[in-house]
């Protein structure tokens, strides 16, 4: 791509085309991740309706296909109301300090073969550190709403957030030692060629834990406390409405694709095809689904944003002092014994270490 | 064109310390204690965004995960549930102010020292160097702290771990006749020790 | 102090149990079980009707808006006896009753406040005459203050407009009358 638009561009210097380069890049990415966060929602409300043998959305469009637009439409237009001595300027910066740290983990995911915006090589710390800024935007519009219910959700995600941080840096420690870097692409490289190398067999708790932990950082049933829509009402986003809800709604979706993403690059192959290797890439249908491509990743992705919706279908929420027993005393134990597993594996030459 | 491209590092470095400034202002001057913590949050990304000006990837990203992601989270907390008054913080202000203004004057030699003795091309303020981008900046540091300071590295291991035990000592209290939940009680729990199902007769025969 | 003496002691578990309930825990056994409960709705037909297109079945004896018959010569069936206003537990009927010409009692007045009905069928019970009646109309609404009340010439109007499928209704519930 940087070589089309060289040529188009061919006044400007050689750095200032990597930038408008990579500018389109990141552009195009997050077009696609918000429109899938859009058609997130109406998934959800689909298969939870679905499940609970109801039909879901099916009057906007076919099958309900135009809801989200119809949705987005609504809560645009609407009056977004600041409430009484609330603090003013905090209270409209949370909702963008909750969906920027989203989308920008987005930027070390590697999406298809030899393609990641940032190439970074502490990829996989950065993705920590983005997934932790998020709490801010919640924290914040806790605090800055001026009301006891966004202050109790707040506070609630709060502790949450950081106690499930802890499972899921050890979690990805494990998946570190087994791919022996921190770059995403190298650690989906490290998987490639079939089920068979994928880290979800060897790290098989870790991949429980990253992925049930990943449910919990973005407060998502059965860990919505934060929400708690029948103890405190909405929990920290009582205040909100229209525009400024809207961007927390994108930011709860974005944050599950991301996570449902994750969970597919760093347990199951990323962009890797399950037959890659197991089949002649020269068969006509089968040879293609055979190669690596954004198709698998997309289709992993999908199959963990299933999962989500599933489990908030199925389970009930948790009590605060469960969620917090399950992170420190269950979850990091786990991880913990997990790693020293891992070193015996290494030690063994056995798994991916061989 | 070019000189503009070439002197794009030292623009954003000077955007950002010039930030960092006026956001470490801020944290002081700050009157809301909220607005404070938010400025030394800012402060800390801007830091980390000028080491990874430095290619220090590592420790701008570590930086960003631990103080922001965790620590000014917290700090961030205790601030909001403290009802913390902050004119009553103020009135010492001009009393404490020359201590201040010494504190200050000492670091800011301390920074001119610097900048003479790189004038005077003094061998260990040379430019940072980089030996290590080939392999990465995490793989360079991994191979330094597990080789040359394997010592160290361990003791602060050693001691921080001493830290965790002391702080869950400090606040593991158990109430006498409290009643908890036994949850591992629970989970254990069968059915056949809890439910006895019994099976008769809807209607008795006369 | 967790004294429950009447509680039955737990029969000690033995190692293979211990061993077994582990796995089920950490295999997420009982969430499994749950998952599968959802998953299988979720391929489940579903049971919500589309509304105004699709309509669930309706019986014969469906009590919805009120109406007023004739004899099939036009003659009005209502002889004015008052039997509904007495029965009626919400008290929303009130009848006046007046002499015609030729002799006969007929209802000068006979509303029905929509608002206070609770569509409980008391007065096409109590009627004599099978005069008034619950029909199977249920989407109606009201547009203007007082439309709620139903008078004499508009349960007429609705008894002529819908008398074909009254007369049908009641004559297949006949004989469990």
């Amino acid at each position: 791509m940087t070589e089309i638009l060289g040529n188009w561009l061919a006044f400007l210097p050689a750095e200032a085309v990597e930038a408008v380069a990579s500018l389109v890049a990141i552009l195009a990415l997050a077009i696609v991740v918000i429109l899938c966060v859009a058609y997130a929602t109406w998934l959800e409300r689909k298969v939870i309706g679905f499940m609970q043998l109801r039909q879901g959305p099916n009057r906007v469009g076919f099958r309900g296909l135009l809801q989200p637009f119809a949705d987005v439409l609504k809560l645009l237009v609407k009056e977004i109301v600041i409430p009484g001595r609330a603090n003013r300027w905090l209270f409209l910066t949370a909702p963008v300090l909750a969906l920027v740290p989203a989308l920008a983990a987005w930027a070390v995911v590697p999406v298809f073969p030899g393609f990641a915006i940032a190439d970074l090589d502490a990829g996989l710390l950065y993705l920590l550190s983005m997934t932790s800024l998020g709490i801010y935007g919640i924290i914040l519009a806790g605090w800055a709403s001026n009301s006891k219910y966004a202050l109790l959700g707040a506070m609630r995600s709060a502790a949450q957030m950081v106690a499930y941080e802890i499972a899921m840096g050890f979690a990805l420690v494990g998946v570190l030692m087994a791919a022996g870097s921190l770059n995403l692409g190298e650690i989906v490289a490290r998987q490639s060629g079939g089920v068979t190398q994928w880290f979800i067999f060897p790290l098989a708790p870790l991949f429980l834990v990253y992925f049930i932990s990943g449910v919990a950082e973005t407060n998502r049933a059965p860990f919505d406390v934060a929400e708690g829509e029948s103890e405190i009402v909405a929990g920290f986003h009582v205040e909100y409405g229209g525009a400024t809800f809207a961007m927390f709604f994108l930011a709860e979706y974005a944050n599950m694709i991301l996570i449902a993403a994750l969970t597919a690059v760093l347990f199951l192959g990323g962009w890797d095809s399950p037959f890659h290797g197991l089949v002649d890439p020269g068969w006509p249908v089968v040879g293609i689904l055979a190669a690596p491509s954004l198709f698998w990743l997309a289709a992993k992705t999908f199959l963990f944003l299933f999962v989500f919706l599933w489990l908030r279908a199925t389970f009930p929420r948790y009590r605060y002092d469960q969620i917090m027993r399950l992170g420190w005393k269950v979850f990091i134990p786990v991880t913990l014994v997990w790693i020293s597993v891992e070193a015996v594996f290494f030690t063994l030459q056995i798994g991916p270490f061989a | 064109m070019q000189p503009l491209v070439d002197l794009f590092p030292f623009i954003l470095f000077s955007g950002w310390s010039g930030m960092l400034i006026a956001s470490a202002l801020g944290v002081i001057l700050a009157r809301n204690p909220v607005h404070s913590v938010l400025f030394l949050v800012l402060c800390f990304v801007i830091s980390a965004a000028i080491w990874l000006l430095l290619h220090a990837e590592f420790l701008a990203v570590a930086l960003v995960l631990v103080y922001v992601g965790a620590v000014m989270v917290l700090l961030l907390f205790v601030v909001m549930m403290l009802d913390i008054n902050a004119e009553r913080m103020r009135e010492g202000l001009t009393r404490y102010a020359p201590f201040g203004v010494l504190v200050g004057l000492l670091l800011a030699a301390q920074l001119a020292s610097v900048w003479w003795l790189r004038g005077s091309d003094a061998e260990l303020l040379a430019q940072p160097q980089t030996p290590y981008f080939s392999e990465g900046n995490t793989r360079a540091l991994g191979e330094l702290l597990y080789t040359e300071h394997l010592y160290a590295f361990e003791i602060a291991g050693y001691i921080l771990l001493l830290a965790i035990v002391g702080a869950i000592t400090l606040t593991l209290r158990r109430r006498q006749g409290l009643r908890v939940q036994q949850v591992s009680e629970q989970v254990a729990a069968r059915a056949k020790d809890r439910v006895r199902l019994v099976k008769m007769p809807a209607e008795r025969d006369e | 102090m967790n004294d429950f003496s009447n509680r039955v002691p737990p029969t000690r578990p033995g190692a293979g149990d211990r061993m077994r309930a582990v796995f089920r825990t950490f295999l997420l056994g009982e969430l499994l079980k749950g998952l599968r409960v959802t998953l299988r709705n979720f391929f489940r037909r579903k049971i919500t009707l589309n509304y105004p297109a699709e309509k669930a079945p309706q019986s014969p004896r469906f009590r919805g808006l009120h109406a007023l018959r004739r004899y099939s010569n036009g003659e009005e069936r209502c002889i004015a006896c008052k039997l509904c206003e007495a029965v009626c537990p919400a008290l929303a009927i009130t009848i006046e009753s007046e002499l015609r010409e030729d002799g006969t009692r007929r209802a000068s007045r006979y509303d029905i406040d929509l608002f206070k009905c609770v569509y409980c069928g008391f007065c096409e019970e109590a009627c004599p005459v099978d005069a008034i009646v619950e029909t199977r109309i249920h989407e109606y609404h009201m547009e203007r203050r007082g439309e709620n009340i139903l008078t004499r010439e508009r349960l007429l109007e609705i008894g002529d407009r819908y008398e074909e499928q009254i007369a049908a209704d009641r004559s297949s519930d006949a004989s469990y009358r």
